[in-house]
């Protein structure tokens, strides 16, 4: 059995419980946003451009206001006050008030008394437009600088441009064996989580407004309700209902909610709006389309001198997490394998399409791809083995990057290891018949991002606890679950600290009025950061209840111990009060026992622009083995087995841990194989395919088997030493998925979907390879010039031009642990 | 401007058999759905007779969470292409936004509220609560339906046989793994009530 920091035995964390609220969701009894109904409710539709880029003439919605049942009629001059979630983008409008900039961007809203009738008040809204040139991809964005999309942005219509110089790169190449150069694009999918969105807003007679949603950040949607409505946060409550899947497409505030919260308020009435599926389609905020260029300076046994990393990222049609996307794509290649030199470009586009965001690896699946099929190219230049080339460049264990990021525990060699043996790669690997292929890759993954959203200097989350006299305890937190299972996690780790059943343990969760603030599901910060505010807060407890049961049991208070609902003498088990007894006897004592806590992530050690994006109190490791066949006639794909292990840091659950590896394999899989979020350009910008049938995901058919590992290297900032796992599986999927294709049939396939129709043309082509040549000329900043921390950095921006002194290279490297 | 079917906000021609979601386009031409009579009918769900009257365009999906506050079942795209809002209607699974409550008078109905036996879980519920084959669990009462259904014909099914019974319901979080050894230990439990899953599936692999 394992045991925690102080060396307790524990008892909850690291058992499979049963998910707290697991059998409510299998009798259908959980309640979603669409199942809330209300007395005199309302419903709502939003009536939505059908141009991609436009200005607005002119909106008649006399007709919509003259049928019967309907109730309210709004647009954009109701809504006037600009949001977005990054301070930096507040360029959305609930309802545009003067111009669309993607098909599905919302004009106006009913409200009627049935869904009917909104459905035909919304068809009955008149409005005029006068067309704009679209943009639709980058190229064109980067070719036309105007009309432009917004009146914001670096330039044109390039949202934003990033230059950044870890070391001296140039020297790096320079000191380099060999260089090599790849070029790659990752094609953007969306979430599709099963449930539609859907909100309801209420607003009682007292003039209290209640917003229910299915929300992943209830707190940033409270934010923008109070900016955008104009009132005072404390008359607003979001209440964020369990989400019916999330994966980063509830993670903005929406349109839709701020403007049932409008019609609420005007009509004093419910209101509710559930959005189709062909409207999430549009909402999208999912994966970034991103097109890359890799060059990459090594020595002969494979160490990286200097990498010099360019993408271009294709941000549709508003900010949304946008900027930090963009961050993201230059920041985590360096906690994998030591760059010694380290240089970022990055751009965001806009376009006339539905405006990406996050999803599940927010901006780091994407250059993870690159990164990996470049150096499994490279390998096989220098004739190394993959895993060995991995092996032997692994960065150290608590250790700081070229670009300040603080590495703490570090389990990707145990996880490389775990997928060669248990994958018998070495007997397979250049070694099967064609056809048949093996492939490797490795990723890693933040446990949440050290620097919250918008500037502040409070913590990121805050758990309360209230512990009943009959034994109960209520925790109170805003973490919301999204399916991840963060309910269990909390109930797991308050239950293992003070001795309780998980079951005894009442979870109140993501609602603003009751709970204390978590940032939300997103990031993959819950487990780690709540985890940690829920250990204070009942650390808190146990002290009070313990300074009681000494009291009662005569013994000193170091002497109490908590378990199986019972408070004990450690070194005499028999004297025992149960946990309600010393409950009562501390309320006796104290008054009603209530506790708090919350955490704040570590400083950072970087302290250049940009560097909000990247830091983390950890970072999780993955590294998966794709077996598949190839038929080199058809181009056809079947995915046999994935081998995936994963560094979890310490399991709180560990079945939910491996249902979150496989369901990141899923996704990984549906992005390396099928999804595409793709719109047509010669259609006025509508989607190809906004439906479950047309966008293809992958089913139970084709779903491989897949082998997870659970690599336990606890981390010393992690809650019992956990770290993340809903994120960092996805991202080695796609490389190696791609590298088994060239281990299969020799094609490089430098571009995700790997469709069959690419892999017939790479077998076609001269290269062997089905890819993007080029990225377009651009021109970039003067990078801000960070000298590395083995060059004497401090993590701040070089006073010089150039950084002076002797480079020693990182401080360890080649060094297998 | 080109007369495009009203109902839509873009481009695209919309296939004749397509439904959208809750509305069709036809109803625009008729008086408004609350002026025509409403359907009176008793429908068998979950062992139990029920009166209600309801639009006669309703699907049975919309009668069960309207009218009958069912909301156990969900909706994943109305179109008949996610499998979410499956329920068993004559024992067999059935996607409910493509059934109109019309047809289905006298014909019994099981949705997931009434999988259970009164307060005591069906095995698939428990095991797909134990072992995470719910994550989100929005998908689960559909699936849940459909292993159902499968169980009741086969109730040792294989690997291969779970794939197809459940290959018509999309699930976005769990990659599908839990779900088929969720219902793989059901089947078991339901001969041998006390078996268990192995350690691989509680915990992964170990070398």
């Amino acid at each position: 059995m394992a045991a925690g920091s102080d060396g307790r035995r524990l008892r909850v964390i690291g058992t499979s419980v049963r998910k707290v609220d697991g059998l409510s969701k299998c009798a259908g009894a959980t309640l979603f946003a669409d199942d809330i109904v209300l007395p005199r409710m309302l419903f709502c539709k939003l009536h939505r451009a059908p141009v991609p880029h436009a200005r607005i003439v002119r909106i008649d919605t006399s007709k919509a206001e003259r049928m019967p049942g309907v109730v309210a009629v709004i647009t954009g001059k109701d809504l006037p006050i600009p949001f977005g979630i990054l301070p930096v983008s507040q360029d959305e409008h609930a309802l545009c008030p003067d111009k669309v900039r993607f098909v599905g961007d919302p004009v106006a809203a009913v409200a009627a008394i049935d869904e009917d009738t909104a459905f035909e008040a919304m068809n009955a809204i008149e409005v005029e437009y006068e067309p704009l040139e679209a943009v639709m991809s980058i190229e064109e964005a980067l070719r036309k600088p105007s009309p432009r999309i917004h009146d914001y942005g670096d330039e044109g219509n390039i949202h934003k441009k990033i230059a950044l110089e870890f070391g001296d790169v140039e020297r790096g190449f320079h000191e380099a064996d060999q260089t090599f150069e790849d070029t790659f694009f990752y094609e953007g999918s969306t979430h599709l989580a099963m449930e539609q969105h859907a909100a309801v807003a209420a607003v009682d007679p007292d003039g209290r407004l209640t917003v229910w949603s299915s929300t992943q950040t209830p707190h940033y949607v409270h934010r923008a309700l109070a900016k955008v409505l104009g009132m005072p946060p404390a008359r607003i409550r979001v209440i964020a209902c369990p989400n019916g899947g999330g994966f980063g497409g509830k993670s903005d505030p929406f349109n839709h909610e701020i403007v049932v919260a409008r019609l609420s308020l005007l009509t004093g009435r419910p209101v509710k709006i559930s959005l189709t599926r062909e409207e999430v389609f549009y909402c999208h905020r999912g994966r970034h389309p991103v097109l890359m260029r890799i060059e990459t300076g090594v020595t002969r046994d494979g160490a990286i001198k200097a990498m010099h990393f360019t993408s271009y990222l294709d941000g549709g049609g508003y900010g949304s997490y946008g900027v930090a996307s963009t961050y993201y794509t230059g920041a985590l290649q360096t906690v994998t394998y030591p760059i010694e030199n380290y240089k970022f470009h990055g751009l965001r586009c806009f376009t006339n399409k539905p405006p990406c965001g996050p999803k599940r690896g927010h901006g780091t699946p994407q250059p993870r791809f690159a990164l990996e099929v470049h150096l499994d190219k490279i390998a096989e230049r220098l004739g190394i083995d993959p895993a060995d080339l991995r092996l032997k460049h692994l960065v150290p264990p608590h250790s700081l990057t070229a670009n300040y990021l603080r590495v703490g525990s570090m389990g990707l060699a145990k996880c490389i290891e775990s997928v060669v043996e248990g994958s018998g790669w070495r007997g397979k690997h250049r070694r099967l018949p064609r056809g048949k292929g093996i492939g490797l890759a490795c990723s890693s993954y933040i446990c949440g991002a050290g620097l919250p959203i918008y500037w502040n200097n409070m913590p990121h989350t805050g758990v309360q606890l209230k512990l009943d006299r009959g034994g109960g305890v209520a925790v109170f937190c805003g973490e919301i679950d999204i399916g991840q299972g963060s309910d269990t996690v909390l109930a797991q780790i308050v239950a293992e600290v003070l001795g309780v059943d998980p079951y005894d343990i009442r979870i109140v969760f993501g609602d603003t009025d009751l709970t204390p603030v978590d940032l939300g599901s997103y990031s993959s910060r819950v487990t780690l950061m709540m985890g940690n505010a829920a250990i204070q807060a009942a650390e808190r407890a146990r002290e009070l209840v313990a300074m009681a049961a000494a009291e009662r049991l005569g013994v000193p208070v170091e002497r109490v111990g908590f378990a199986d609902r019972q408070v004990f003498d450690v070194e005499d088990p028999g004297r025992t009060l149960s946990f309600p007894d010393a409950v009562v006897a501390a309320e006796a004592k104290f008054g009603t026992i209530g506790t708090v806590g919350s955490y704040t992530p570590p400083p950072s050690a970087a302290k250049y622009k940009g560097s909000g994006v990247g830091p983390s109190p950890a970072y999780s490791y993955s590294a998966a083995v794709v077996e598949l066949d190839v038929d080199p006639r058809t181009g056809w794909i079947r995915v046999e087995r994935v081998h995936l292990a994963h560094d979890v840091g310490r399991s709180i659950n560990p079945v939910l841990v491996v249902g979150q590896v496989e369901g990141s394999v899923y996704m990984g899989l549906g992005e390396a194989l099928m999804e595409e979020q793709v719109f047509r350009a010669n259609r006025g910008g509508v989607h190809r395919q906004p439906s479950l049938l047309e966008y293809k995901s992958p089913t139970t058919m084709e779903m491989p088997d897949v082998v997870t590992y659970l690599i336990e290297d606890p981390d010393p900032n992690g809650p019992f030493g956990a770290k993340e796992v809903g994120q960092g599986p996805l991202l080695p999927i796609a490389p190696a998925v791609v590298n088994a294709v060239y281990d299969a049939v020799g094609v490089r396939i430098d571009e995700v979907p790997v469709t069959p129709e690419k892999i017939l043309k790479a077998l076609d082509s001269p290269a062997k390879r089905y890819g993007p040549r080029s990225v377009p000329d651009t021109s970039w900043p003067e990078p801000i010039r960070v000298p590395t921390p083995w060059q004497g950095g401090s993590g701040g921006p070089a006073r010089e031009a150039r950084p002076a002194g002797a480079a020693q290279g990182p401080v360890v490297s080649g060094s297998k642990r | 401007m080109l007369d495009r079917p009203r109902g839509r906000w873009c481009d695209l021609p919309v296939p004749q058999n397509v439904k959208r979601r809750r509305r069709r386009a036809r109803t625009r031409v008729l008086p408004p759905v609350r002026a025509r009579a409403n359907a009176h009918l008793r429908l068998h769900v979950n062992g139990e007779e029920q009166e209600v009257a309801f639009a006669p365009h309703k699907t049975l999906l919309e009668v069960l969470r309207e009218d009958l506050r069912l909301t156990g079942t969900k909706h994943g795209c109305e179109l008949g292409e996610c499998g979410t809002c499956t329920v068993l209607l004559d024992g067999k699974p059935q996607l409910s936004c493509l059934v109109l409550g019309l047809e289905c008078e006298g014909r019994p109905i099981v949705t997931v509220e009434g999988l259970g036996d009164g307060p005591r879980p069906h095995p698939l519920q428990t095991a797909f609560a134990e072992l995470g084959a719910a994550q989100c669990g929005y998908c689960t009462p559909g699936i849940l339906c459909a292993a159902r259904a499968l169980l009741d014909v086969r109730p040792s099914p294989t690997r291969q046989e779970i794939r197809e019974a459940l290959s018509g319901n999309l699930c976005r979080c769990t990659g599908y793994i839990k779900i088929f050894e969720a219902v793989e230990l059901a089947a078991r439990r339901m001969k041998e009530p006390g078996a268990q899953p192995s350690e691989e599936t509680l915990r992964g692999r170990r070398l």
